[in-house]
This record gives C-alpha cells, sequence and structure tokens, in this order.
C-alpha cells in the first residue's frame, strides 16, 4: 500500500507493459530460486541447466519450441475469455475434448484429399472445444455460476468421458493401455524432422511440427479479433464496463457465449498439435496441464498476443529447460516448475501492483530529469 | 445560556484538485435546529462527513463542547457524541433492525445479558420519541421512512447529543416528513442539537433557528431564521451569476416530436421517483430541467432514454407511442430512431474509461458505416473521423489513441458530446451536460448544444446549475420531488424565482 | 441383517467421505461471508495435507502435523487476504495463483525430499489418526437399533470426523450469536455501515481469513494423516471445489452447507456400490460416470435449478474508503 501518486500519463508505454512485467517475473522467479534451494539444489545450477536444454542443442530448441505451439493456444484461450472478464480455467477440458474432435474428424475422413482432412480437422478441435466451454458460458451469463467452478468441474468431466472412451468406446484393441488406434501415416502433420529432411538437413526427432505455424497464425487471428473486429470491439466493452455495454446497445449475454466459445476452440487447437502432429492417436491426459500454465501465460503476457508469443516461448524454455534439470537433478521433478508457474501467476496477476507505482514515478522522475537538463 | 457545542475554525478540505471546503468557519449552538443549505457541490455533506470522521479535513480545527479533538474515524466521533444519517442510508439489508443498531456496540462477545437490555432500553427510547418501529423487522421490509428512523435510533444508542441529517426529506412522503419533523422536535426539546443538511428552504424556516448558507466550498452566510426568508436565503444560495449567457438566436419551433404523458418511473430500490410527469419538446426547442439532485431528475433521463424500466404512462417520439413496460428497453432500436442520450454518469455509462479515446467516439455506433464494414472495424475510417471531431469539439489533449481515463472530466463529456452529436439526433437527451467540466468547456458546450437546437434538433437538458438552465433553455420545467412544479417561459425569468421552485417553495 | 450392515457402512462412508467438505465449506462461509472471494481452498487444503503428512513423519506426532498445518493454511490465508484486501488485486487471480502453485509446490517438495514421485513416507500408527473408538462400543453393539447406531456409525471414526459435524454447530454459533459474527456478517454485506459504527473493515476481514485458513487446515490434515497415512501428489482432488458449491447452494449457511456436503459424500460413497449396477436397457453404469458424477452435480448445484443462491452483497469488491 503506497501513497506515491503517479501521474499516468506521463508514463512510457514501455514502462508499464515491459519493465513492471519482467520486474514481478524476476520476483517470481527469485521465490522459485528460494524453492529449489529448499528442494536441495542449487538453483543457479539449474538455471545454467535450462538454459543448455532449451537452447543449447538443436533437437532441444525444437522441444521448446513444440511447447511453445501448445502454451500460445491455451494462453490466447485464456485471453480471449479475460477481455470479457471471464476466467476461463477450463482450457485443459477443453482441449482434450477439442483432441477428440480432431481424432473423430481424421480417423472417419482420411480418405479425402490430405489438406482437405487437416482443415477439416482443425475445424473439428474448434467446434469440439466450443462445445465444452458453452455450458458453463451460458450457466455464468443465465444463472450467475462462476466460471471459475464450473469450467474446473468441467475440467474433471472431460477426464472421465475421455477415459470412458479411450477404455470402452474408442481404444485401440490390440492394445491394453487406454489410447486409440494411430492415424493412417498420410495425414500426419510433417514434422521439422521430416521437413528439415526435405531440405537435406538431418536432425534428431523432435515432435515440433507445422502445427507451430498454425500457432502462429492463431496469434494473428486473435489480435485481429479483439481489436479490429466489432465482436472484439463489443466483448471488450462488456468485460470493462457492462453497464455502459448495456447503454451502448450491446448484448452482455450474447458475447459472454461468443467469448467463451472462441477460448475454448483455441484450446481445442492443442489437439491439432497433438493428435495430429505428435503422437497421431489419443493418449490418455495428452493436454498434461499445458491448459492450466495457458492461464501463466496470458497473464504474463499481459492478455495480448504481442506479449503471449514471449510468454509462451520462456515457458517453452522452462518446460524444455526444466526437464533437462529434472533428468540431471535427482531431487527437482516437473512438479517444480508447476509451482514455479504458480509464482507467475501470483506475481503477474494478483500481486502485479506491488511495486508498480514505485518503479513507474521512479521512471517518471527520472526522465523529467532528463529532459530538463 | 446558549452555548456552542461544536465549533469548526478554518477547515480545508481538498480532493485531489477539488477544494470542497475552503476555510469553513462554523459554530453550532447546544440545543437547537441548525440548517445547511447549499445547491449541490456546495460542500455541505464534505463539510458534516469531516464533524463525522469519514473524511480527515487537510487543516482546520474542530471544537466540542469547548475541547479541541481530533476525528480520526467515525469511532472519534461517535464517542464524542456526534452521530449522522446519512442520504444513502447505512443499513445492512438482511439483517433486523436490532442487529442493525449494536453493531460495534454490542457490548458483549456471545449474545447475551446487554442483548437483552439493548432491546429494552431501545423499546423505552422508541417510546419516548414515538418511533413505533418493531426491532425485530428486518430491514429489507421496512418502508424508506422507517429506515431513517432506524438511522436515527442507531445514533441515539449510541449516544449522539449532536445529530447530523443529511437531505433526510428526499426519499419521504409528505406524511413521513411530517412526522420526522415531530421527531426532530422532540429531540430538540429534549436537550440534543440537531444539524440539518438540505436544499429545501421550507425545511429551514420550518424547523431551524439558525441556518448557514454554503456555496461553492465556501460559507457565505450565517443568519438566525427569525432573521431572514426564504427570498433572502435562495438568493444567498444561488449566488450571482459570473458566467456569460450565451447567444440564442431567436428560432421558430417546430412540430412536438417528443412527448411524455403521466410517466411514473421508480428506481432500484422501488421508490417512486418520477411522478405522472407530463412533458413535450418541439423541434427547435430546448427544455430545460431545474432542479436540485435527487428529485427525480435521474430517473426520468434513465426512463426515457430506454435504460430504466417505466411504470406507466407513454412516451410518444414522432407521434409513434414507443413505451409499454417492457418493451421500450431498447436503446439500440432508439438509436435508430434518431434519438440521443448523454448521461448524466458519464464514467459508469458513457465511456468505457479503459477504452482508447477513438474506441469511446465510436461507442454505441461501432457497428455501422463507416466505422465498421461486415462487422471488421475500419481504422483509418475511424481516427479520421476521431482526428475530426476531437478538433471540431476542441477535446484536448487531441490524440485518438490516449487513453479515456487520462482526459479531463470535461474532455471526457466532450467526447461523449461529440459523438452523439455527430449523429445528428433529432432529439437529445442530455443529463448534467458540464457536470465537473472547467469554465472554458462549459462555453463550448452550450455552445454546441444551441446549435444543434437551432439546426431543428429537440433538445432535454437536465441540470442542477441554475445558470446552465437559464443559459440555454427555451423553456424551462422545475422538478421537486418527483413532480413537475412550475414551467416557465424563459424570457425575463429570474434565479430567485426558480431557486424557490427548486427548494419547493410553490406560488 | 445385511441390509442394515450395508445401510451402515453406507452412513459411514458417507460421513467421513464429507468430513473434509464439511471443514472447507466452513472455512469458505467465514472468508466469503466477510466478503473476499475463495476459490484456493482447493489449494489450501492440498497444502495442509503435506505440511501435516511432513510434519507428522519427521516429529513423530500426528497433533504437531495438524499444528503446521494451521500455520502454513493461516499464513497462505494472509497472503490471499494481502493480495485481496491490502493490495486491490483481483481475488480470482490470486486464489488460481496459489492453488497452482500449491500443486507444484507439494509435488515437488515431496518428491525432492523423498524421492517417490510425490509420495510422502507411509506413516506409523503413533504418526497418524487412528480410528476412535467410544466408550463400551463393544459392549453395546448387539442391543438393536440403538447399538448399531452406537457402535457401527457413531463409533470408529478418525477424530476429524467427530471434530466435523461438531464445528457446524460452533460456527453457526458464532457467525450468528456472537457479535463477531455480526460484523462478520455486516462487512460482507454493507463494509460502509461497518465503517461508519468505527469498526476497521480490513482487520475483520484479515481475521475472518485466519479462521478460515485455521478450518481449512484440518481438511487437509483429515486426509493425509487419519484417511490416508501420507501424502500424495494433488490428493485433494478437486474437493476445495466441491466444497464451494456445497457452500453456495447452502446460500452461505452452515446447516445448509452441511446438507449438501452430505450429498457429495454419499454420492461419492454410493460410487463403489454403483459399479457394476445395470439398469435396464442401457446396460451397466460406466465406472468413469459414477467418478464423474461429483463433479456433475457441483455444476448442477450451481446452475441454481434448485433454487438462485444470493452471495454476500459486497464480495469480490475490494473496500475503497474515500470516494
Amino acid at each position: 500500500m503506497s501513497n506515491i501518486v503517479v501521474d499516468k500519463t506521463k508514463v512510457p508505454w514501455w514502462v508499464s507493459n515491459v519493465i513492471v512485467p519482467l520486474v514481478n517475473l524476476s520476483l517470481a522467479l527469485f521465490v522459485s530460486g528460494i524453492f529449489i534451494f529448499i528442494a536441495g539444489e542449487n538453483p543457479i545450477e539449474a538455471v545454467k541447466l535450462i538454459i543448455f536444454g532449451s537452447f543449447g542443442y538443436i533437437q532441444g530448441f525444437a522441444y521448446t519450441l513444440y511447447y511453445t505451439t501448445n502454451f500460445i493456444f491455451t494462453g490466447l484461450a485464456f485471453a480471449v475469455a479475460f477481455h470479457c472478464r471471464l476466467f476461463n480455467i477450463g482450457g485443459e477440458g477443453q482441449a482434450y475434448i477439442g483432441g477428440l474432435g480432431v481424432f473423430l474428424v481424421a480417423i472417419n475422413l482420411s480418405f479425402l484429399p490430405v489438406p482437405i482432412v487437416w482443415l477439416l480437422a482443425i475445424l473439428g478441435a474448434i467446434l469440439f472445444g466450443a462445445a465444452w466451454a458453452y455450458i458453463p458460458a451460458y450457466l455464468q451469463s443465465k444463472r450467475g455460476s462462476h466460471v471459475v467452478i464450473t469450467t474446473i468441474m468441467f475440467n474433471f468431466i472431460a477426464s472421465s468421458l475421455m477415459i470412458y472412451l479411450l477404455v470402452d468406446v474408442i481404444r485401440d484393441t490390440n492394445q491394453m493401455a487406454p489410447h486409440t488406434v494411430k492415424l493412417p501415416e498420410e495425414i500426419w502433420l510433417p514434422s521439422f524432422e521430416a521437413l528439415s529432411g526435405v531440405l537435406g538437413i538431418k536432425i534428431r526427432y523432435s515432435p515440433l511440427n507445422l502445427t507451430f505455424l498454425l500457432a502462429i497464425a492463431s496469434l494473428f487471428f486473435v489480435w485481429f479479433l479483439i481489436w479490429k473486429t466489432r465482436w472484439g470491439y463489443e466483448m471488450r466493452a462488456v468485460g470493462h464496463n457492462t453497464q455502459a455495454a448495456i447503454y451502448a446497445g450491446i448484448s452482455p449475454h450474447k458475447n459472454i457465449i461468443i467469448a467463451m466459445c472462441i477460448s475454448g476452440g483455441l484450446a481445442g487447437l492443442l489437439g491439432v498439435n497433438e493428435i495430429l502432429g505428435v503422437s497421431h492417436k489419443i493418449q490418455a491426459g495428452f493436454p498434461a496441464g499445458y491448459g492450466f500454465t495457458g492461464i501463466a501465460v496470458a497473464l504474463m503476457g499481459r492478455n495480448h498476443p504481442i506479449g503471449i508469443l514471449p510468454a509462451a516461448f520462456l515457458f517453452g524454455i522452462l518446460y524444455q529447460g526444466g526437464s533437462e534439470v529434472t533428468f540431471e537433478m535427482p531431487n527437482i521433478t516437473r512438479y517444480m516448475f508447476v509451482a514455479v508457474q504458480g509464482l507467475i501467476i501470483l506475481f503477474s496477476g494478483a500481486l502485479e501492483n506491488l511495486f508498480r507505482p514505485q518503479i513507474e514515478s521512479f521512471f517518471v522522475n527520472r526522465l523529467n530529469r532528463e529532459v530538463r537538463s | 445560556m446558549v452555548s456552542p457545542i461544536l465549533e469548526l475554525k478554518n477547515i480545508n478540505k481538498s480532493f485531489g484538485h477539488v477544494h470542497a471546503n475552503k476555510d469553513i468557519n462554523l459554530t453550532i449552538n447546544k440545543g437547537t435546529i441548525h440548517g445547511i443549505i447549499g445547491e449541490n457541490g456546495a460542500g455541505k455533506s464534505t463539510l458534516m462527513s469531516i464533524v463525522f470522521g469519514l473524511y480527515q479535513a487537510n487543516s482546520g480545527s474542530i471544537k466540542v463542547n469547548g475541547n479541541e479533538i481530533k476525528l480520526r474515524s467515525p469511532k472519534d466521533s461517535i464517542i464524542n457524541g456526534i452521530g449522522m444519517v446519512h442520504q444513502h442510508f447505512m443499513l445492512v439489508e438482511n439483517f433486523t433492525v436490532l442487529e442493525n443498531i449494536i453493531l460495534g456496540f454490542e457490548g458483549e462477545t456471545v449474545f447475551g445479558e446487554k442483548l437483552k437490555k439493548a432491546k429494552k432500553d431501545l423499546k423505552k427510547l422508541c417510546e419516548t420519541y414515538n418511533f413505533n418501529i418493531d426491532l425485530d423487522a428486518t430491514i429489507s421490509d421496512l418502508s424508506v421512512g422507517f429506515r431513517q428512523r432506524v438511522e436515527i435510533l442507531k445514533s441515539l444508542y449510541r449516544g449522539a447529543e449532536i445529530l447530523i441529517l443529511d437531505e433526510p426529506t428526499g426519499v419521504l412522503t409528505p406524511q413521513e416528513v411530517d412526522e420526522l419533523f415531530k421527531i426532530l422536535r422532540s429531540l430538540k426539546d429534549e436537550g440534543k442539537t440537531i444539524v440539518l443538511i438540505t436544499h429545501k428552504l421550507i425545511e429551514i424556516m420550518d424547523l431551524t433557528s439558525e441556518v448557514s448558507v454554503m456555496r461553492q466550498g465556501e460559507m457565505v452566510g450565517h443568519t438566525r431564521t427569525e432573521n431572514t426568508n426564504k427570498e433572502k436565503l435562495a438568493e444567498m444560495m444561488v449566488g450571482r451569476s459570473v458566467l456569460l449567457r450565451v447567444d440564442k438566436p431567436e428560432v421558430e419551433k417546430g412540430e412536438t416530436v417528443f412527448k411524455v404523458k403521466d410517466l411514473t418511473v421508480k428506481d432500484d430500490l422501488d421508490v417512486i421517483r418520477v411522478k405522472n410527469v407530463n412533458l413535450e419538446i418541439c423541434s427547435g426547442e430546448i427544455l430545460g430541467i431545474a432542479g436540485v439532485t435527487g428529485n427525480g431528475q435521474t430517473e426520468l433521463l434513465e426512463a426515457l432514454s430506454g435504460i430504466r424500466n417505466v411504470e406507466s404512462g407513454n412516451i410518444e417520439l414522432f407521434g409513434e407511442t414507443i413505451s409499454q413496460k417492457d418493451n421500450y428497453l431498447n436503446p439500440r432500436m432508439l438509436k435508430e430512431k434518431g434519438l440521443a442520450h448523454v448521461p448524466e454518469d458519464r464514467q459508469r455509462m458513457g465511456l468505457v474509461t479503459d477504452f482508447k479515446a477513438y474506441e469511446n467516439l465510436i461507442f454505441g455506433y461501432h457497428d455501422q458505416e463507416p466505422y465498421s464494414k461486415s462487422s471488421i472495424l475500419n481504422h483509418k475510417e475511424i481516427i479520421e473521423y476521431s482526428n475530426k471531431v476531437m478538433k471540431e469539439y476542441d477535446v484536448r489533449p487531441s490524440s485518438p489513441n490516449l487513453l479515456t481515463s487520462n482526459f479531463s472530466g470535461g474532455n471526457q463529456q466532450k467526447i461523449i458530446l461529440s459523438r452523439e452529436l455527430n449523429e445528428k439526433p433529432k432529439v437529445l437527451l442530455v443529463g448534467q451536460p458540464t457536470r465537473g467540466v472547467d469554465i472554458g468547456a462549459i462555453e463550448f458546450i452550450h455552445q454546441r448544444l444551441i446549435d444543434m437546437r437551432n439546426k431543428g434538433a429537440a433538445i432535454l437538458v437536465a441540470s442542477v446549475e441554475l445558470e446552465e438552465v437559464l443559459s440555454l433553455s427555451d423553456r424551462i420545467i422545475v422538478m421537486f420531488d418527483g413532480k413537475i412544479v412550475g414551467e416557465k417561459i424563459n424570457k425575463n425569468v429570474t434565479d430567485r424565482e426558480l431557486g424557490l421552485l427548486m427548494a419547493g417553495v410553490t406560488e | 441383517m445385511e441390509f442394515v450392515s450395508d445401510l451402515a457402512s453406507l452412513i459411514n462412508s458417507t460421513l467421513r467421505i464429507s468430513t473434509p467438505l464439511v471443514f472447507a465449506a466452513m472455512a469458505g462461509i467465514f472468508a466469503e461471508r466477510s466478503g473476499v472471494i475463495d476459490f484456493s481452498l482447493e489449494g489450501k487444503m492440498l497444502m495442509a495435507a503435506f505440511v501435516a503428512a511432513v510434519c507428522s513423519y519427521y516429529f513423530g506426532n500426528p497433533w504437531i502435523g495438524l499444528l503446521m498445518a494451521i500455520i502454513v493454511c493461516v499464513s497462505l490465508s494472509m497472503l490471499h487476504g494481502f493480495a485481496s484486501v491490502t493490495h486491490k488485486g483481483d481475488q480470482v487471480v490470486s486464489c488460481v495463483a496459489i492453488n497452482i502453485l500449491i500443486i507444484g509446490l507439494t509435488t515437488a517438495l515431496a518428491a525432492a525430499w523423498f524421492g517417490q514421485a510425490g509420495l510422502t513416507p507411509t506413516l506409523t500408527q503413533e504418526q497418524r489418526f487412528l480410528e476412535v473408538n467410544l466408550p463400551f462400543a463393544e459392549n453395546l453393539r448387539d442391543i438393536p437399533i440403538i447399538g448399531t447406531i452406537y457402535s457401527d456409525i457413531l463409533s470408529g471414526h478418525y477424530i476429524f470426523v467427530y471434530f466435523a459435524y461438531i464445528s457446524v454447530p460452533i460456527v453457526y454459533w458464532i457467525v450468528f450469536k456472537t457479535s463477531f459474527g455480526l460484523r462478520l456478517r455486516a462487512v460482507g454485506e454493507n463494509p460502509s455501515a461497518v465503517d461508519t459504527a468505527g469498526i476497521n473493515v480490513f482487520a475483520m476481514r484479515y481475521k475472518a481469513l485466519a479462521v478460515n485458513g485455521i478450518l481449512i487446515a484440518f481438511a487437509g490434515a483429515h486426509l493425509s494423516t487419519a484417511v490416508n497415512a501420507n501424502f500424495f501428489r494433488e490428493m485433494s482432488a478437486g474437493r476445495g471445489y466441491l466444497a464451494l458449491a456445497a457452500m453456495i447452494f447452502g446460500k452461505w449457511h452452515p446447516k445448509t452447507a452441511l446438507i449438501a456436503c452430505l450429498l457429495f459424500g454419499f454420492t461419492d460413497a454410493l460410487q463403489i456400490r454403483l459399479q457394476g449396477v445395470e439398469i435396464p436397457t442401457i446396460g451397466e453404469i460406466p465406472v468413469q460416470l459414477i467418478q464423474a458424477l461429483p463433479y456433475i452435480l457441483t455444476v448442477v448445484l450451481l446452475a441454481g435449478f434448485v433454487g438462485k443462491a444470493i452471495a454476500p452483497n459486497a464480495i469480490g469488491q475490494p473496500y475503497i474508503k474515500e470516494r
């Protein structure tokens, strides 16, 4: 609680949108270092391993970009809903169901030309993901049921539903483990390895594949939707000031539904990456926490595609570098990085204004001094 | 015999740039009913909030019974025998009367003996002052008049010797007002001191023995009620005008385009705020509604612009009857018919302060050409339009990309005005057009409204600033207590006449 | 006779399974009644489970484990208070952050310290809470009806179960029969009314959060030092959210929240009994559907098909003094 008053117009955009988030991130990482220390390992060593694991060799970097792909989807998903003041914690479940959509389309329409299958599979991902977000959206708008709780419940329900389907309905009957048959090889999305092979470059396997380009495209799509279309405009109006939106003739209900469904659809695209691009089948639990990480990515990236891209990349580094750490340091498991996410959400979200007045006033004063002299 | 119980010396209070109380000196004598009168924004509520410990004065001193004390919080004030009945009641809706009164003064951790004693004591108090309240009733079941009694009882129970009431009669029926006055008189007879904040002259003349007048943050006069009259007080309240009147050429009035018949509107608490109002506006005319805040203008404008439900009555736009109880709530439809609305509460309703200026300049019209085509916003067109209107309406700074929250109140208002006027509406409803707007912008806004009227628009302006109403209107109606209490053509009307009507004194 | 013992078994399971939900719902009531959203019950319960298990192991005494869990949970509640009440941050984001942080931290530390992918060491008899047999339970068992109720249903539960059900009338009494409770409810409905009565709104909210921390700690300790003999990752399994739904459905009243918690417990207890059961024409109910029942039930309750719930008036809004 500070009594520092800052003239907001004099604060340069890069202070509010780059410096302050960086400071928040540093705080989170600092506390993470403490946790690593408590777990009995050297934080500095951990940082070195993270950097090596994610950049140090091509295969590692490819893995980093693969994770980034997933985080872009789930980060965008959370951000879109957030612009309408909705906390969509259901990315995990929406991704899972989206994956179901991808698989069902791909396995049943595999006779069509490959690019058509891809397009339809993407559509399937979006529709299924959106459908899974629809009920929580409707209940929030019409019944006031808080979307945080309902989407978390839908995560659990998705998990149960998918396990049921994988065990009883669409299981590969030649295997005992709960997963589906593999999709025919023709419709697999080309991997980075395969594409480089075409160019004559030989690299080792990584899950990075063409979906990465879809993720980049999604960044543009979301940017365009939220800031360049009438729907994005209305969503943001409802999110900022519902009363004023009504005055302007904008329907809160319509926009809540649209925001959540697009959000669910984006999360569903994760299924395209995992199923069409990596494992080529549905494996139980494939969303693997990416949905939750998306929340941290979005908050760190301040819910804007320009911020989400580097944030997703950072988390890609954390994940890939993190797996290097968990490999080399027996005391650290991947759950440590879940804790890091929590810290990032805490410092970038709930406590984002902790040091903002001090930082902003520092820069305003500094700049004034420079101008005067 | 008469001794001061409350003395305020050189009280100053500012909120940011707004100097709400300027060097106030005030002496309240024990055992009197002392009135504080003034228009909106005069600073009366701020002053009394300082006395009640809700705000801290920037400078100055307060003495109670001759002892200088620091009032850092309501607790300090309560200990010193000061109680306050606020304009918006400080009651917990789903608690009982008893629970509301003992809140903070329970006297015990577990409800037991003290609670029973409290109930007994309160029953006695009720009998003494003839309050007739059921202590076990839930607040949400009580009428507004009874809720106010609970507030008074609360202060008395906490040992108030000085009771401050802030605009107490705004929400009461005439009968309830009579009963309140009876209660206040008997309190005075018991030796309590009452401070009555009001804008209604009749209450001052009826109840008080001393009256202080505030205007624009200053204490401008103090007199014994017996030595003054309504006219003198009205003049002190309203003061001499400093603003220039804008040039208003004679314009031929057109047809009646907007008609309101027997309109009755309730507020969010289900209290009737607009009572059988009838009015008409012709094209090429500005109809001004004068009146102090809280007399129904807010609810009237909200009903007319389609944001609030209508209890009964009719609205006719270009001869077409629109309001049936629930069909009217359609701002979009009204916009299409050529009705625009500049709301009273610009931050809550008229703008999204987190949007950039250009985004607010298309607010409500964002899906229409040329701002958007097949749902895609045409950025270039929007910026071009924004630059044009921001220059035209002298919005400063004239950068469309600046966040709206960074504009001053006056410039925010200009943004809203430019947006609505640019659509060339045929009917324009405006609430408090220059509230929180600096002097330079006021003239500008007024000129724009007159320009619209010259071009044939029918304009309704509701304002608590009498100067503004006189400056703009062709015809003036005065609202008091939800009704229209007077209508005058704006030729040779005086402040005093209107001030009297605004204060509830009918001819 | 088999029916009776089946019924007794079902009731026992219900009471035991509902226990953490009851504690969590009571904790939620304190926080939310004072106007602070608490979606972090899940995370705090998990943290309490972890701390209780680890400390019981190290100190050899489950009561110390419980005490440490209480200290940690109260600290977490204070953190939430700091972010929401003092810094006026977004309360929902604060809760989501705490939940995710704790899922990660508990498993990470468990793995780091004990090396078993998130399991803490199994507690010995001395290190955990055992079932409590009420006096004369054995002797009275054979008395018809009363004996069954006393010996088979009431006796033989973990101590937390008794604590949980006793806590309900105590919470009711605190919230509705004391001045603390009166002020608590007032702060959540109309903080201005409390402010003008001379009471510090922020202090009230922090006190409510402290009670919240204590109660939720019991829920976690029950899971890891009574029902189970260790902590395993994500063992709270969504109970914190079920408790929230119970609280909302119960309109923030201890008694009705209790009923909702029992409903959840009952649904869960039915799970095992419903497996393998066939419905005519549909066939066997999938086990996953039964497992998903509590979550589906939560959504149904929140959808308000069984009555619309009105939250405390001032909930989620930071109190700002000067206009």
